[in-house]
């Protein structure tokens, strides 16, 4: 799943201003789960921006609302009237919910309340890790059913660098070794021949670096040909 | 040893005198944080005659620093032989390929291929990192590049081809450490003609490695420099060992390094006069320097290692003794 945190309450105020009317956008899916921007967290929120901006002697019209899944049309058009009531509208949405929103309401001014952070599990309750770089060339085949794009610090193909230390990544010792895991889990499974193969540069051209990614199923569009031409 | 005859001799100091099965010494030198490069040329006198190469570093500790090709150049033209480093942290396959053909233009021969600290450690931690191949594929491009006469991605090159005598880098105390032999043997699949270790204080633990590389038959392949280095002091050693992965340093070094201090011990802190502290320095450095000797006398007698790599950084000045003290100097010449 999507994992983000909430930004900082003082940045969200800023990127609110002095909007007087402001709505906050919870979603229903990804970060509700990582307790970011669900309904919940969008009703507090909401609640922190009204206290605060009392306070502060300018009070600010507050209400929030959340959708089952921002990233998607038909979840966002039946809020479409509070939204455009709207003098600011406040995402918990990833980064796709936010952009989703300005691009089905173009004359609302949309701002992001979260970080999306990255594509990952909880590992255990409250602890969330990433584990996928979304690289377009699954290469876990190879590797166990382990990331070293996601999970190795400098991303190697051919196994640990010399950073590698009692199972942890030098960068920090909160961090595992991609490569010890791999290794171990090869090892574990019969597998180690594996790692022996000099892995050729990856083709980077199906992850970001090859432009912005779009799919297109033919077989699943609902083109009106004739009316189309 | 019959593959690499056929390959392409490069024609560096260091390839000569590792195919003459001569026992080489490099040296490092880590370029300034600035553009000065009187301070390239201070240090290489520093170096002169002492070793075979001269190994410079590239944005170590990924601290920017003069870049390797730059201060490379300088010792070029002052008729020295350097060692290019270059990582994968900084560039991609385009401006790996494009800077050494610059380099090879400019009369560089001798290059080290390495993954590249991470930048969270330098002083540019908020930046991009590259990472796009990782060392083994840039040994392998670079090899590709002078037998093969093709660029990574394949095409021909239409003029001269860049002709580098590789190097490579090797972890042997890293974790995992079952894996460090075979990794080593990607290496020199990769076409690693020499390889440079991380330091080596725990010579047993290095001996044991080696078997293992033996075993392999990858001593017959490659051109073995173990790394060593000079410490400063009791601090520095505990450091390494404690802080530094894939160093091992063994308590009777420590122990060492303790005893030259010894006749300062029992000086309270606020009691140590500025002399004190400088003989104290002083008598570590000296014992560093012994320990470092020590070292390469027993690194000498182990079957596959094929000359020393002395990391003395920000102390240049301790090669000449080393080199001196292990009975290494004067170096062999080579008739290039």
């Amino acid at each position: 799943m999507i994992v983000a945190e909430q930004k900082p309450l003082e940045e969200i105020k800023e990127l609110i201003g002095d909007a007087q009317k402001v709505l906050v956008v919870g979603c229903g899916t990804c970060v509700t789960v990582c307790f970011a921007g669900g309904e919940r967290e969008a009703q507090i929120l909401a609640s922190s921006l009204r206290m605060s901006s009392k306070l502060k002697g300018h009070p600010q019209d507050v209400t929030d609302i959340t959708v089952q899944r921002q990233c998607e049309w038909e979840y966002l058009d039946p809020i479409g009237e509070e939204v455009k009531e709207a003098d600011v509208v406040v995402s918990l949405g990833c980064g796709i919910g936010v952009q989703a929103i300005a691009e089905r309401f173009p004359d609302t001014w949309v701002v992001p309340g979260l970080n999306t952070t990255f594509m990952g599990l909880p590992e255990e309750q409250g602890i969330w890790s990433e584990r996928c770089a979304a690289c377009g060339d699954c290469l876990l085949g190879l590797t166990g059913g382990i990331c070293p794009i996601a999970r190795c610090s400098k991303s190697l193909l051919n196994g640990p660098c010399g950073g590698s230390e009692d199972g942890h990544c030098e960068i920090d010792p909160d961090t595992d070794c991609a490569w010890q895991l791999i290794y171990d889990r090869l090892e574990r499974l019969g597998k180690l021949e594996l790692l022996m193969k000099i892995q050729p540069p990856k083709n980077w051209s199906t992850s970001r670096d090859g432009g912005p990614r779009k799919i297109i199923r033919e077989d699943l569009r609902l083109i009106e040909e004739e009316s189309a031409s | 040893m019959n593959d690499k005859a056929q390959k392409t001799l490069v024609g560096s100091n260091l390839e000569h005198i590792l195919q003459d099965g001569q026992f080489a010494v490099t040296g490092e030198l880590g370029p300034p944080q600035s553009a000065d490069g009187e301070v390239i040329r201070e240090k290489m006198i520093l170096l002169r005659t002492y070793v075979d190469a001269v190994n410079i570093t590239d944005n170590q500790t990924a601290i920017v620093r003069m870049s390797s090709i730059g201060a490379g150049t300088i010792l070029v033209n002052e008729g020295m032989e350097p060692v290019i480093q270059m990582t994968c942290r900084d560039r991609n396959r385009l401006a790996i390929q494009s800077d050494l053909l610059g380099a090879y233009a400019l009369g560089m021969r001798n290059l080290l291929c390495l993954s590249g600290d991470h930048q969270n450690f330098g002083n540019h931690p908020t930046s991009k990192n590259v990472f796009d191949i990782d060392s083994i594929q840039m040994v392998k491009m670079v090899a590709d590049m002078r037998d093969e006469g093709i660029f990574q991605c394949g095409d021909e090159f239409k003029g001269e081809k860049p002709c580098f005598y590789i190097g490579a880098a090797a972890a042997p105390f890293a974790d995992p450490i079952n894996f460090r032999p075979y990794r080593l043997g990607k290496k020199v699949n990769a076409g690693a003609d020499f390889i440079q270790t991380q330091l080596v204080y725990d010579v047993e633990a290095f001996e044991e490695y080696m078997e293992k590389v033996r075993e392999l038959g990858l001593h017959e392949q490659t051109h073995i420099l173990a790394g060593v280095g000079p410490l400063k002091s009791p601090g520095m050693a505990r450091y390494m060992k404690n802080n530094v992965p894939g160093i091992l340093v063994p308590d009777k070094i420590i122990d060492r390094m303790n005893e030259a201090g010894r006749p300062w011990a029992d000086i309270k802190k606020d009691e140590m006069t500025k002399e004190d502290k400088k003989a104290r320095s002083q008598a570590w450095r000296e014992e560093g320097i012994q320990i470092c000797i020590d070292l390469i006398r027993e690194l000498q007698e182990i079957e596959g290692v094929h000359g020393v790599h002395i990391m003395a950084i920000e102390w240049e000045k301790a090669i000449k003794p080393i080199v001196e003290g292990a009975d290494l100097y004067p170096r062999p010449e080579v008739k290039v």
